[in-house]
């Protein structure tokens, strides 16, 4: 217990320290929603207000882009080491990824506290109960613990911290083909079918639907993607964890 | 035997690195590891240090066997790899306090610890400093500071001093001799042959996978043939003269002959051409490099 505290406080250290990937993961949402509330806004008409609707999709683009940073953090201890000297001391060596993960998480909690305030300087009105941010809250924790997890074992196979990135970006794309900034009814049928079947499109929506009135949907099935995810996420970075011994 | 490895064996993909290893190193010992790049050195501290699995034979660490009983062997050991291992981004302290704090050592004690490895090891400069504006030679003390919080019985150096400037190559040996004086097993890696030569009691020489010499320094330069002068003649003919009055081997204009490497016999060799009126127009002296123990041994 005290080893895993000890990494999690190291990575919290690292990562407050690594100003740039902190700023960054700060900096882009904010600066995304303000191009999509103001630039592309006004010409898309969904027939609600247009920063409520955008919102919820920028927070799950946000957190899950955020979330990839920790296969980076993965990465550089592979190679640089730290992994190595760890693994060759008698304690938990998993714990420098449950640290990982747990800043991860941290860093999160604070780029959407900052979002959120952000959002409502944009106009972002949202009519949620306590209740409904618990759950929207509960929800996302669970979807960042599970990219997070899911990063981390990126982190264990990538061969450099520039290939870790790659799982970055693929997220910061992937919200796009999804009810993010638009409803999916206005996308051509076969993107259609991948952005409606996707786990985003769900998370998203539930979200949306607990911050805002919009209609309500998919809460379920949100929650077992989320879920799903992360126990398949968390299960594979402990099994290629394992196997580092065998390279 | 603190360390005993028994026709250990290695593979990436087609290429077979270590082909059937036997080492043996006795407790309080201090072994050199010594190869050229990627003749298998930083695999077999992998391995000797649970990293990585080997393919075949066996390695026990204090009787410890390193695939089955891995958790034992870490017990005993301590690994500062090729490439220092600190994190960038915090401290010299930090560092230390962290791995103390993993080794199960309490807050006050990892403090305590952690202020008198950076007393040691001449990091107070370092201490409260992010190790990113650290110097090459800071780094890896701390890095070998980090390996030390716990006593370890056994340590494993992966060339410690390649990339360092002379004073703090020279500051890393004086650490590692104290090291040996407290009865710290060390199996370390290098590439020169004078920091094995000033650090081992015993010199392995690893090439193609296989222990190709192994004994002290002493007799491994015996081997290569110890020190020689290179004297440079301004024509092949006055070389041919000169090695008619001294032996030796000559190649075109220059004679090369053993040596003590003292002033005495050189002055003696330069005097006895003068007396024959051969003019030598430059003179250097050699000392046996590592180039010089793969060629001899490899021969
Ligand atoms: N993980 C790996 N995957 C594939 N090949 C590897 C791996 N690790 C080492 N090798 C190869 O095994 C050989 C021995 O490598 P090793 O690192 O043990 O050599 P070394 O003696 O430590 O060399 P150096 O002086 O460069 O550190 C090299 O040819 C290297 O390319
Ligand atoms: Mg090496």
């Amino acid at each position: 217990m005290t080893g895993t505290l000890t990494m999690v406080g190291r990575s919290v250290r690292l990562s407050r320290r690594a100003l740039d990937t902190l700023l960054m993961s700060i900096l882009l949402p904010v600066m995304m929603m303000a191009l999509f509330v103001y630039v592309f806004g006004g010409a898309i008409a969904i027939g609600t207000s247009y920063v409520n609707y955008v919102v919820p999709g920028i927070i799950v683009l946000c957190t899950g882009y955020g979330a990839t940073s920790t296969g980076m953090s993965v990465a550089d201890d592979m190679k640089k080491g730290a992994v190595d000297r760890f693994r060759s001391m008698p304690i938990s060596s998993f714990a420098v990824l449950t640290g990982h993960v747990t800043a991860s998480v941290a860093r999160n909690a604070l780029a959407t506290v900052i979002v959120v305030l952000a959002a409502v300087g944009m106009g972002f009105r949202p009519s949620a109960t306590v209740l409904d941010w618990v759950l929207a809250m509960g929800l996302l924790l669970l979807y960042v613990l599970a990219l997070s997890w899911l990063a981390a074992g990126v982190g264990v196979i990538a061969r450099s911290v520039e290939s870790a990135s790659v799982f970055s970006f693929f997220m910061l794309f992937l919200p796009y083909l999804s009810s993010a900034f638009v409803p999916t009814a206005t996308m051509p049928a076969a993107l259609r079918v991948i952005s409606e079947h996707q786990p985003i499109t769900p998370i998203i929506e539930t979200v949306r639907a607990l911050l805002t009135s919009a209609p309500a949907s998919s809460g379920w099935l949100a929650l077992a993607w989320a879920g799903g995810l992360l126990v398949v996420a968390f299960s594979l970075a402990t099994w290629l964890f394992r196997r580092i011994s065998s390279r | 035997m603190i360390v005993e490895t028994d026709g250990l064996t290695k593979r990436y993909g087609a290429q077979t690195v270590l082909k059937g290893l036997d080492l043996k190193v006795a407790e309080g010992s201090v072994l050199a590891l010594l190869g050229p790049n990627g003749a298998g050195k930083t695999t077999t501290i992998r391995i000797l240090s649970t990293l990585t699995r080997p393919d075949g034979g066996t390695a026990r660490i204090d009787g410890f066997d390193v695939v089955r009983e891995a958790a034992k062997v870490r017990g005993v050991i301590s690994l500062t790899g090729q490439y220092a291992a600190v994190d960038e981004e915090q401290t010299g302290r930090e560092n230390l306090v962290m791995i103390a704090r993993l080794r199960r050592f309490s807050r006050s004690a990892a403090r305590t610890r952690s202020a008198e490895l950076l007393e040691r090891f001449d990091l107070v400069d370092a201490a409260d400093r992010r190790v990113k504006t650290c110097s090459g030679g800071m780094r890896r003390r701390l890095d070998l500071a980090m390996s030390l919080v716990a006593r370890p019985r056994l340590l494993f150096l992966d060339e410690p001093t390649t990339g360092l400037d002379p004073v703090s190559r020279t500051t890393m040996w004086d650490a590692i001799g104290d090291l040996v004086r407290d009865g710290v097993t060390i199996f370390l890696t290098t590439q020169y042959l004078e920091e094995a030569d000033r650090l081992a009691d015993r010199i392995v020489v690893l090439h193609n996978g296989g222990v190709v010499a192994d004994g002290t320094a002493d007799a491994l330069k015996n081997q290569v043939g110890g020190t020689r002068l290179d004297l440079d003649f301004a024509s092949a003919a006055d070389a041919g003269r000169a090695e008619a009055l001294l032996g030796g081997v000559r190649t075109e204009s220059r004679l090369s002959v053993p040596s003590d490497g003292s002033a005495t016999h050189v002055h003696r060799v330069l005097d006895d051409l003068l007396a024959a009126g051969v003019r030598t127009e430059r003179v250097s002296t050699h000392r046996p490099t590592l180039d010089d123990v793969f060629v001899a041994v490899a021969a």
